[in-house]
C-alpha cells in the first residue's frame, strides 16, 4: 500500500506501523470501569471502511487516522491524529 | 559430444559462431548461444526430460515458456543446485549441467512407473482416503514414502553462495511484457515524456513475434523489435528491464519483479548479484503479458513428442531446431493453421491437420494446402501411440477411424490470455465466448491489459490499441503526445476463430488435464461425483492447477470439464484465486542482502572500540552490541563477571550504559505530560533532581521503568530501558498526538547523542572527583538522586547520582563523540583504586542481588504490585493505566508476586524458567506456584540466588519449595526469601 502522509507525502506502507481502531474515544475522568474495559478491549474489526490509527514510525513520527477500506485497501482519507482529536474536542 | 542432428543449418536467433557444450543427465551435447536448454535438447533430438509426478509416465518438452509442466530439471550442482527449473526458460551457457528429476534409476527406465499400471488404485484424493489411519503412521511412514516417490527435485543442502539485491523503482507507466503490444505501448508512453519501465521476461524483446516469420514494415520481427528497444532505451526517463519477471501485483499499484542478472552465466561475476528484487511503484500499469496456448485432452496426450503448436513453431523458427520430421496438428482454432507455414519452413513435414470443427475458414484451408497437409475436419485424436515418444495417432474423423504415423504431434486447444497479474489486483477474470477464454475484468487498480493478455489476438488491431493505451496512460500522468504511425503488418492469417473442445469423447488410455500434477480427465468427474463441485474444492481435492506452473496450462480445460460434468456453464464455474507469485521465486532474492549480520543494523555505543581493544565479549541487546564481560587470563563468563562485581562492590567499577533509551522532554506542559505518563508523581520533582519512574499501559500492566531528571523548569531528561526505548517513544507520541494534543510539550529521542557511563562502588566519588574537579561531589552537596548539568572543557556534561548496583554510584553523560575519551579519563583516574570495567553480566548480578527488576520481571503480564512497586501507584492523580490497574484480578493478593529465592546448598545452581512447586508435590501444572525469572550466582552471598514470581509473593518467605526445570532435567530445593538479598537497608547507597 501507499499512504499519503499529510506531512511527508505519499510513502510506502512499510514506513508505517499499525495500531488499530481509531473510533473509540478515551473515557473521560471518572468513567466507570466498564467504560475503560470497553475502550481498551473492545475493538471493531470490520470488513470495509474503517478508521484506523497508523504511526509514521519510519518517517515524521506523526500518528495518523486513516480512513481505509479493509477489504479493498482503498484509502479515502489520511489525517493527523492531533488535528482530529482537537477538532473533536 | 554429438552433433545436433535436428538443427537447421540456417535461420533462427542463435549464434552459430558461439557453440556451447552442455550436459543433461551427464551426457554432453552441443548448443549455441541464444538457445534455451529446451531448444538445445530438441536440436539434439532429446525430448524425454522427466517423469510424471504420480504415475511416472514419460514426459517431454511440452511448451517453450513459463507454463512448462514437464521439462523441470535440477540445474547446477552442489550449493547452487536448483530444483524444478524450467528447461524452456534456462538460457544456455557453456558447461551448463542439468539433471532430470523424478525418476529412478534412470529416465528411460523408471521403477515407479509401475504406478501407471496401478493407477486404478490411485484416484483423485487417494492420499486423503488411504493414509488416514492410523494417525501416528502419517509422519513416520506415509509422508516420507510419498515424498520419496513424488520426486520434486532436490534443493541444495548448503548455504546459497550467491548475492541478491533489492531495489525500488518509481515510474509513471509500467508495461509488463515487451511483445509487440507492450513495445508499442511503452514507446507511446516514453515518447510522451512519461517515466516508463518496460519489463520483459526474455533476454530479447519481441515476444511471440520472434517465433514467427511475421514482417512489420518489411522488417523482420526481431529487427523491428530491436529498433523500438533502441529507441526506448535512448529515453532518459525510460528503462527496459530484460530477464525480469513481474510476479506480484500488490495494493496501490505496487508490483514486484525479479531480475535475473546472472542466471544466464555459469556463476555471477565477481561482486555481482545473481538476482535483484524490484519493487515497482507505478502510477499506471499496462499488462502486455500475452497468452498461453491450451493443450487438448485426449488419450496419451502427455507422450513425449506431443507439444503445443506454438512451442513447435518457436523451436523451428527462433531456434532453428526441428521438433520432429513428420507432424500431425490437432487444433480446434485458426491459430493452429497460422503456424503451418513456419513449421514447414523449419523443416517439419506436416502430414495432417485434425480439426473437430465442421466449418473451417477458407484462409485456414489455404494455409494447410500451401504446406501440402491433409485436413480432417469433424475429426479428433482418440489416442496417441508410442512408448517413450509419439509414433502415431488414432484419429476419428466423423466416425471413420484412421491411424496416422508421426513423430511430432502439435496441439492447440485455443488461447488463454495471461490474466494472472490482473487477477491479483483482487478481481476475477470474465469468460469471453468469442475467444473461449477468460479475459480481464474491470480492474480494482489503475491497470489495463492489451494484446494477447486482453484476448486481442489480431496483431494489427492489437498495435492500434496498444498505442492508444500507452498514450492514455502517459496523458493520465500529465504527459501529452500525439499518435504515431504503426507498422504495416503483412496480413497472412485469418480472424481468430475457435470452437472449444474440453475433452475428446471416447479417448483411449489416460487423458491428462494437468501434466504437472498428473490430474486425469476422469479425476475431475470423480471429484464432482464425490461432491467437490466448487472449483476451489476441485483444485484441492485433485491438485489440479497446483505446483510450480499454477495451472497455467491446465486450469481452463479443467474448468471446462467440470462445467460439463456439472451441467453448468464455464462462466458460472469461475476460476480459482490467483495469488503471487506468477512464477516460483527464489527465497534468497526476498532476503536480498539482509542475511546473517546484515539482517538488521548493528548499533555500537561510543565506547565500543575501547571495549573491543580490552577484549570484551559482547551480547546482542536488540540491535545493540553491549560488553557482556571483560575476561582476563582465560576467565570464563562466571569468573570474569564475579571478579567485576567484587571489584565494583569493594572499590570502583565502570559500566557502559549508553544503550539506555534517552528522551529529551521540553515545554510548558512537560511536567503535566510526565505526570500523566508515570504512575508516580512527577509534577513536583524539583529542578536538579532525578526520580525513578514507573509507566503503565492503559490496561494497568507495567510498560517500563527508568529515571527522569528535571534539568530546568520546563526541561526534563528521561531514560528508558534498552529494550523498550522505541516502544516508550511511540507510546509518548501516541498519547500526546492522539489523546492530548493540547499539551504544550516537545520531546525527542537523544539516545544516540549521549554517551552514558555508570561509575559505581565505594571509591566512585574519589575517582570522579579527580576528573570533575570543580564540582562538589560530597554527599551533602550532591546527595542520592541529585543531578546537574555543567561545562566540562568545551562541552556540556550531565551527572546523575543514581544507582542500579546498590553502591554509591553516578551516571555521567557526555556528548557521544567524547564518550571514549571520558571513559579513558575515568579509567586513568581510577587506576590507583583498581577501577574495573564491568559488563552486563556483572550489572545483572548486582541488580539481582539488590532485587531490582528488569525485562524478565516486566514481562507484559505483571502489575506494579506484582513486582513490588505497588506503592508507586499514586492515589492523588490520574495517570495512564490507573483505572484498569484497580481491577479485582490485578490486585488479588494471590497473584504471582516478586520474591527472592536462594539455594541453601551452595553447590547447587538454579535455572531461569524453572517452575516452583511444593517439595512433596509432583511437577505438574496443577501444582504450579510460579516461576523463576532471573538467576545468578551471587559472589557476595556465595550461592545461587534468583528472583521469582510466586503465588502469594512475600507471604511465602521462609518456605521451602522445589524449583523444577524439566527441560534441563533439573530440580533443587530452594528457600523463599526477600528479593533484596544484599544490603537491604541501602547503607551503601547513601554515603
Amino acid at each position: 500500500m501507499r499512504i499519503n502522509c499529510p506531512l511527508c507525502g505519499e510513502r510506502a506502507s512499510d514506513e508505517f506501523s499499525y495500531l488499530g481502531d481509531a473510533t473509540p474515544g478515551r473515557p473521560p475522568s471518572g468513567a466507570s470501569l466498564k467504560e475503560w474495559h470497553d475502550y481498551v478491549y473492545l475493538r471493531d474489526n470490520p470488513r470495509g471502511p474503517h478508521h484506523e490509527y497508523w504511526h509514521h514510525v519510519g518517517g515524521c513520527r506523526a500518528w495518523l487516522v486513516i480512513h481505509r477500506d479493509t477489504f479493498t485497501h482503498e484509502i479515502f482519507d489520511v489525517g493527523l491524529a492531533c488535528d482530529i482529536e482537537e477538532s473533536v474536542g | 559430444m554429438k552433433e545436433a542432428a535436428y538443427r537447421n543449418s540456417a535461420g533462427g536467433l542463435i549464434d552459430r559462431d558461439r557453440p556451447l557444450k552442455f550436459y543433461f543427465d551427464n551426457v554432453s551435447y552441443q548448443g549455441f548461444a541464444g538457445d534455451t536448454l529446451a531448444s538445445a535438447l530438441i536440436a539434439n533430438g532429446v525430448h524425454l526430460t522427466g517423469r510424471g509426478f504420480k504415475y511416472h509416465r514419460p514426459r517431454g518438452i511440452y511448451t517453450s515458456g513459463t507454463e512448462e509442466p514437464n521439462a523441470l530439471v535440477e540445474l547446477r550442482e552442489d550449493a547452487r543446485r536448483e530444483p524444478n527449473t524450467r528447461a524452456t526458460l534456462i538460457e544456455l551457457y557453456d558447461g551448463l549441467s542439468a539433471m532430470s528429476q523424478n525418476r529412478w534409476p534412470s529416465l528411460a527406465f523408471d521403477i515407479l512407473s509401475v504406478n501407471n499400471l496401478l493407477s486404478p488404485f490411485l484416484p483423485a484424493g487417494f492420499y486423503y482416503k488411504t493414509f488416514m489411519w492410523p494417525k501416528q503412521f502419517w509422519e513416520k511412514m506415509y509422508e516420507p514414502f510419498i515424498r520419496r516417490a513424488a520426486g520434486l527435485g532436490r534443493a541444495a543442502n548448503k548455504p546459497d553462495p550467491d548475492r541478491y539485491e533489492r531495489a525500488t523503482l518509481h515510474c509513471d507507466v509500467l508495461v509488463v511484457g515487451a511483445g509487440p503490444a507492450g513495445l508499442v505501448a511503452a514507446l507511446a508512453a516514453a515518447r510522451s515524456g512519461a517515466r516508463v519501465v518496460l519489463a520483459e521476461q526474455d533476454h530479447r524483446v519481441g515476444g511471440h513475434l520472434l517465433s514467427t516469420s511475421t514482417t512489420l514494415d518489411s522488417k523482420s520481427a526481431e529487427s523491428w523489435s530491436d529498433d523500438i528497444r533502441t529507441e526506448i532505451e535512448a529515453f532518459e526517463d525510460a528503462r527496459l528491464l530484460t530477464r525480469t519477471t513481474v510476479f506480484g501485483y500488490y495494493d496501490h499499484n505496487i508490483l514486484a519483479a525479479v531480475e535475473r542478472l546472472a542466471d544466464h552465466l555459469p556463476v555471477p561475476g565477481a561482486h555481482g548479484a545473481r538476482q535483484k528484487l524490484w519493487r515497482i511503484h507505478a502510477s499506471r500499469v499496462i499488462l502486455a503479458c500475452g497468452a498461453f496456448e491450451r493443450p487438448l485432452v485426449f488419450g496419451n496426450n502427455d507422450l513425449p513428442g506431443i507439444m503445443l503448436t506454438s512451442a513447435a513453431r518457436t523451436y523451428a523458427m527462433r531456434y532453428a531446431a526441428r521438433p520432429g520430421s513428420r507432424a500431425v496438428i490437432f487444433t480446434n482454432n485458426s491459430s493452429g493453421y497460422d503456424a503451418l507455414a513456419d513449421l514447414a519452413a523449419g523443416g517439419v513435414n506436416i502430414v495432417a491437420v485434425i480439426d473437430p470443427r465442421s466449418d473451417i475458414d477458407s484462409q485456414s484451408i489455404a494455409q494447410a494446402e500451401a504446406v501440402g497437409a491433409r485436413i480432417l475436419n469433424r475429426a479428433v485424436i482418440l489416442g496417441a501411440r508410442g512408448h517413450l515418444h509419439v509414433r502415431g495417432v488414432d484419429v476419428d474423423a466423423a466416425g471413420v477411424r484412421e491411424r496416422i504415423d508421426c513423430d511430432l504431434l502439435c496441439v492447440s486447444g485455443g488461447w488463454n490470455p495471461d490474466v494472472h497479474l490482473h487477477s491479483q489486483t483482487g478481481t476475477r477474470p470474465v469468460w469471453s465466448p468469442d475467444i473461449a477464454g477468460f479475459i480481464p475484468a474491470e480492474s480494482r487498480q489503475r491497470e489495463l491489459s492489451i494484446g494477447g493478455a486482453a484476448g486481442q489476438f489480431d496483431l494489427a488491431n492489437a498495435l492500434i490499441t496498444a498505442r492508444q493505451r500507452g498514450l492514455d496512460a502517459a496523458r493520465e500522468c500529465g504527459f501529452m503526445s500525439s499518435a504515431f504511425d504503426l507498422p504495416d503488418v503483412a496480413k497472412g492469417s485469418s480472424a481468430y476463430s475457435i470452437e472449444p473442445l474440453w475433452r475428446v469423447a471416447g479417448y483411449h488410455g489416460k487423458a491428462l488435464v494437468d501434466m504437472q500434477n498428473d490430474v486425469k480427465e476422469t479425476d475431475i468427474g470423480l471429484s464432482a461425483r464425490e461432491g467437490y463441485k466448487s472449483v476451489e474444492h476441485l483444485k484441492r481435492y485433485t491438485t489440479l492447477g497446483m505446483a510450480t506452473d499454477q495451472g497455467k496450462l491446465s486450469n481452463v480445460n479443467g474448468l471446462g470439464i467440470l462445467a460439463d460434468e456439472l451441467g453448468f456453464s464455464i462462466e458460472s464455474v469461475g476460476t480459482t484465486t490467483f495469488r503471487p507469485p506468477v512464477l516460483p521465486v527464489a527465497i534468497g532474492v526476498f532476503a536480498g542482502s539482509s542475511r546473517g549480520q546484515h539482517f538488521s543494523p548493528t548499533r555500537y555505543t561510543p565506547m565500543h572500540d575501547w571495549a573491543v581493544r580490552h577484549g570484551a565479549k559482547f551480547v546482542e541487546a536488540g540491535q545493540w552490541l553491549r560488553p557482556r564481560y571483560y575476561p582476563r587470563d582465560g576467565e570464563d563468563m562466571l569468573a570474569a563477571s564475579c571478579r567485576e562485581t567484587l571489584a565494583t562492590r569493594n572499590s570502583v567499577g565502570l559500566c557502559d550504559v549508553s544503550t539506555l533509551g534517552k528522551i529529551d522532554v521540553q515545554g510548558a506542559d512537560a511536567p503535566e505530560f510526565l505526570n500523566r505518563l508515570h504512575s508516580n508523581g512527577f509534577a513536583r520533582l524539583p529542578v536538579g533532581k532525578a526520580r525513578y519512574g514507573l509507566m503503565l499501559r492503559e490496561d494497568g500492566l507495567v510498560l517500563d521503568d527508568g529515571t527522569t531528571t528535571r534539568l530546568a523548569e520546563h526541561h526534563y531528561f528521561m531514560t528508558t530501558t534498552t529494550a523498550e526505548a522505541a516502544a516508550v517513544m511511540a507510546h509518548m507520541e501516541y498519547y500526546h498526538q492522539a489523546i492530548w494534543p493540547q499539551l504544550d510539550v516537545q520531546y525527542c529521542s537523544v539516545t544516540e547523542q549521549w554517551a552514558s557511563m555508570a561509575i559505581a562502588g565505594p571509591n566512585s566519588r574519589a575517582v570522579l572527583q579527580k576528573v570533575l574537579t570543580r564540582i562538589d561531589l560530597s554527599n551533602e552537596a550532591f546527595p542520592f538522586l541529585a543531578a546537574t548539568e555543567f561545562n566540562l572543557g568545551n562541552f556540556r556534561a550531565r551527572l546523575f547520582r543514581i544507582s542500579f548496583s546498590g553502591e554509591l554510584a553516578y551516571e555521567l553523560n557526555v556528548p557521544a563523540g567524547y564518550g571514549e575519551s571520558l571513559w579513558q579519563a575515568l579509567m586513568n583516574a581510577g587506576k590507583e583504586f583498581g577501577i574495573t570495567a564491568y559488563g552486563t553480566e556483572a550489572l545483572g548480578i548486582m541488580r539481582i542481588e539488590k532485587g531490582h527488576i528488569a525485562g524478565p520481571e516486566v514481562n507484559g503480564q505483571t502489575t506494579a504490585g506484582d513486582i513490588g512497586l505497588g506503592s508507586m501507584l499514586s492515589s492523588k492523580k490520574e495517570f495512564i493505566g490507573r483505572p484498569l490497574a484497580a481491577r479485582e484480578a490485578l490486585v488479588d493478593s494471590a497473584r504471582e508476586q516478586l520474591v527472592g529465592i536462594r539455594c541453601n546448598d551452595s553447590s547447587m545452581r538454579l535455572y531461569a524458567g524453572a517452575h516452583l512447586v511444593e517439595p512433596d508435590k509432583a511437577a505438574v501444572i496443577e501444582n504450579d506456584l510460579g516461576h523463576v525469572t532471573s538467576v545468578t550466582y551471587s559472589p557476595m552471598l556465595k550461592t545461587w540466588i534468583a528472583l521469582a514470581l510466586l503465588k502469594g509473593g512475600t507471604t511465602n518467605i521462609g518456605k521451602t519449595l522445589k524449583a523444577v526445570n524439566p527441560l534441563m532435567k533439573h530440580e533443587v530445593n530452594v528457600e523463599v526469601v526477600s528479593s533484596q538479598f544484599f544490603d537491604p537497608e541501602n547503607t551503601r547507597l547513601h554515603v
